[in-house]
């Protein structure tokens, strides 16, 4: 089965990234396509490369980006919503004029268009959020 | 993308307090240039979106409940309003704004998008999706 995956909240505060990326991870485990995740309100805050949690916790960037690597994962964050809350990446830190971007490895930026375009082509979209 | 989907968008929150209301109108508007088969759920305080001369002022945030009128321009005609959560909150349909949209195969004759539903109803047209936005 294809999925899409829409990840509303951001990391830590709220445990549905936690679930969306243990689902992702079952999903492909399982043989499943992971069509692609994308990251929509504060859920862009999980593709910060600047986050520290506390080394006996989990960094869940760290474990997107992980997991986008092993399997071509499209991590797609939406560009209004992570204009609003300052995340960036190099081309958008030029535009408006940043001094830093922060995006991590594994991630993109782009816009809406592509959360509907995998809600269309995947078998299945899940939402996760509160 | 010839492909075409039913999509429900569920608003389930209250207009401000949260930022998921405009964020969710954000995807319905972005989302009608690919031409599914749309339609938008209000349940719960997702009620409250809909009502009618909000003003924003004492709260510093912007007002976005005009930019509902303009669904219909954005081919959005099928409105949901789920009737118990209206009663629970002592509010009617005409406490909300009127949605309409213009058919142009009918000389631009103003339809009803507004519909009234009940939690029954509502769940069988969930049924019925492709794919659920919950917001």
């Amino acid at each position: 089965m294809k999925f899409g995956i829409l990840v509303n909240e951001g990391p830590y505060t709220h445990e549905a990234s936690d679930s969306a990326l243990q689902f992702t991870r079952a999903a492909l485990a399982k043989g499943h396509e992971v069509t692609r995740v994308f990251f929509y309100h504060d859920g862009v805050n999980n593709g910060t490369r600047l986050g520290v949690p506390p080394q006996d916790d989990r960094n869940i960037t760290r474990e997107w980006s992980s997991l986008a690597k092993e399997h071509e994962l499209d991590l797609v964050v939406c560009i209004a919503a992570a204009q609003r809350r300052g995340l960036l990446d190099a081309d958008e830190a030029k535009r408006h004029g940043k001094d830093a971007d922060n995006i991590a490895e594994g991630f993109r930026i782009s816009g809406l268009g592509q959360l509907i375009e995998v809600a269309i082509q995947a078998d299945r979209l899940m939402v996760f959020g509160d | 993308m010839s492909i075409t989907k039913r999509l429900m968008y569920v608003n389930r929150r209250a207009p401000y307090g949260t930022i998921y209301a405009l964020e969710s109108l954000e995807v319905v508007l972005i989302g009608a240039a690919f031409e599914q088969d749309v339609s938008l759920a209000f349940v719960d305080d997702g009620v409250y979106q809909l009502v009618k001369g909000q003003n924003t002022t004492g709260i510093g945030v912007k007002n976005f409940s005009p930019a509902y009128a303009a669904l219909g321009d954005y081919d959005v005609k099928k409105i949901y309003i789920e009737k118990e959560s209206l009663d629970q909150r002592g509010l009617s349909m005409d406490d909300l704004q009127h949605l309409t949209w213009e058919d142009e195969n009918e000389d631009y004759a103003e339809k009803e998008s507004m519909h009234l539903v009940s939690r029954e109803e509502l769940a069988d047209l969930l049924e019925e999706q492709d794919v659920v936005f919950s917001f």
